[in-house]
């Protein structure tokens, strides 16, 4: 036994302030200490992907971290996307095209998503690939979840162009 | 599986890092991204008592142009080398080389220095710190000194840095006006360490070569300059008969070994087709 460090992050909005063990992984922390299990723990090495959270709002892999090194981060999982509805389409998309199975990935598959999309546009097929390429899926082949990434990619870019159409409007001073 | 446990320590400044080492007769480890060391401890291949996180040294974060030296700071993450302004501009061969590194989370936390300290001889930034002529900047309790990248990788894991010293920066000659550079690698996945990479930066004058540096990664024990491949091409136009000659020349610099994944021959194969292709990268016009 060491002695436990002090520790203060921020995860899905609400700060915590604790001592824990430092050889304690972020990823057990999340699940075991604030009971958020939405992240996986699939390898432990940094290979799978199913551990991935946003931290300061980047996906890494929660494996690969101890907690004591979040001091002062923000962490955001799986349950805190989806809350704050980051997620719904891509979701959606997900439930739409059969891109999850089993489901044991899909949390470090839509953090992975989230931020390729974060980006803005449409990706290519293989830049979608290329930013999956830290998850496995064993279930789906990829085809799928590619399939769900690109048309939510796709549907966010039409919301986006419309939104930026210039309306017809008559001019302040015309109006009645 | 899980670290043995370990005690954790948190230093502000370099001087607290470096004290924080010296008091565990030798028994610790910096960590700053952790993406290698953290899998390290988890095999338990690596148990150390303490491990000291150096990723709250302001001093070692930031890029900067500083006389006639990029400047980038230890803890610069693989990620930025994809965006930072100053190394796009400056040491774009860095910036090339980034994409192949491992894949997106783990560029999010790795970080430059911490790469370079590891010097594992399969990863692209140390081949790229020979190619890019860098020095590197290690403190310890006798102060600071600079070791070029050439006389950085020692052997298999084993660099200049001795047991307590941080990697505090590497220094990079900013690229001029007639520099090229290009970077490869072949794998046979996306994100796996490569069978075989390499990264090339020449100085082009009239379509001669001046200068030029040629680094290999995954070909033994440490990254590897190609010297004579590199004396092959110098003061000769970069054209086919140069770039064959390149190829042939390769043999004699490169000595790797049979392994579980290709035997010797085929590497040799690997390195020549790779180095031919970035030299024609290089010989087409920008």
């Amino acid at each position: 036994m060491t002695a436990k460090v002090s520790v203060t992050l921020t995860v899905n909005g609400e700060t915590h302030q604790g001592a824990v063990e430092p050889r304690l992984s972020l990823v057990d922390f999340l699940r075991q200490d604030l009971e958020l299990t939405g992240s996986h723990i699939g390898c432990e090495m940094g290979a799978c992907g199913a551990c991935l959270v946003l931290v300061d709002d980047r996906p890494v892999h929660a494996c690969l971290m101890f907690a004591v090194q979040a001091e002062g981060s923000t962490v955001e999982t799986v349950e805190g996307l989806t809350e704050r509805g980051a997620l719904a389409d891509l979701q959606a998309a997900f439930r739409d095209r059969n891109a999850l199975q089993c489901g044991f990935c899909t949390p470090g598959m839509l953090a992975s998503a989230y931020a390729i999309l974060a980006r803005g546009g449409v990706p290519s097929r293989d830049q979608i690939r290329d930013a999956l390429s830290g998850n496995y899926c064993r279930c789906t082949g990829y085809e799928a979840i590619v399939d769900a990434i690109e048309a939510t990619a796709r549907t966010r870019a039409a919301a986006h162009a419309q939104a930026l159409r210039p309306q017809a409007r008559l001019p302040d001073e015309a109006r009645p | 599986m899980k670290a043995r446990a370990f005690s954790y320590v948190r230093p502000r400044t370099v001087a607290e890092a470096l004290s924080a080492f010296a008091g565990t007769d030798g028994d610790a480890s910096y960590i700053a991204g952790g993406q290698s060391l953290v899998p390290a401890l988890a095999l338990r291949l690596q148990a150390p008592d303490r491990l000291i996180d150096i990723a709250h040294i302001e001093a070692l974060r930031g890029v900067s142009l500083t006389g006639d030296r990029l400047r980038i700071g230890a803890l610069t993450r693989h990620a930025e080398l994809l965006t930072d302004p100053l190394i796009l501009r400056h040491a774009p061969l860095l910036s090339e080389a980034a994409p192949y590194i491992a894949h997106p989370a783990i560029r999010n936390r790795g970080t430059i220095g911490g790469s370079v300290a590891l010097a594992d001889p399969a990863s692209e930034l140390p081949a790229m710190m020979l190619a890019t002529s860098a020095e590197i900047e290690i403190s310890g309790p006798d102060g600071v000194r600079l070791v070029p990248a050439d006389d950085y990788f020692q052997d298999l894991y084993q660099t200049a840095l001795e047991p307590g010293e941080l990697l505090t920066a590497i220094l990079v000659p900013p690229v001029g006006p007639d520099e090229r550079w290009a970077f490869d690698e072949l794998a046979r996945r996306r994100g796996d360490y490569a069978l075989v990479g390499a990264g090339v930066q020449a100085t082009l004058v009239d379509g001669t070569i001046a200068r030029l540096r040629i680094a290999f990664l995954s070909v033994g024990a440490t990254p590897v300059r190609v010297h004579q491949a590199e004396a092959a091409l110098t003061g000769a136009p970069l054209d086919a008969t140069s770039i064959a000659r390149a190829q042939a020349a390769l043999d004699a610099d490169l000595d790797p070994t049979d392994d579980a994944q290709v035997p010797a021959v085929t590497r040799r194969h690997l390195a020549r087709v790779l180095l031919g292709r970035l030299l024609g990268r290089l010989a087409r016009p920008a």
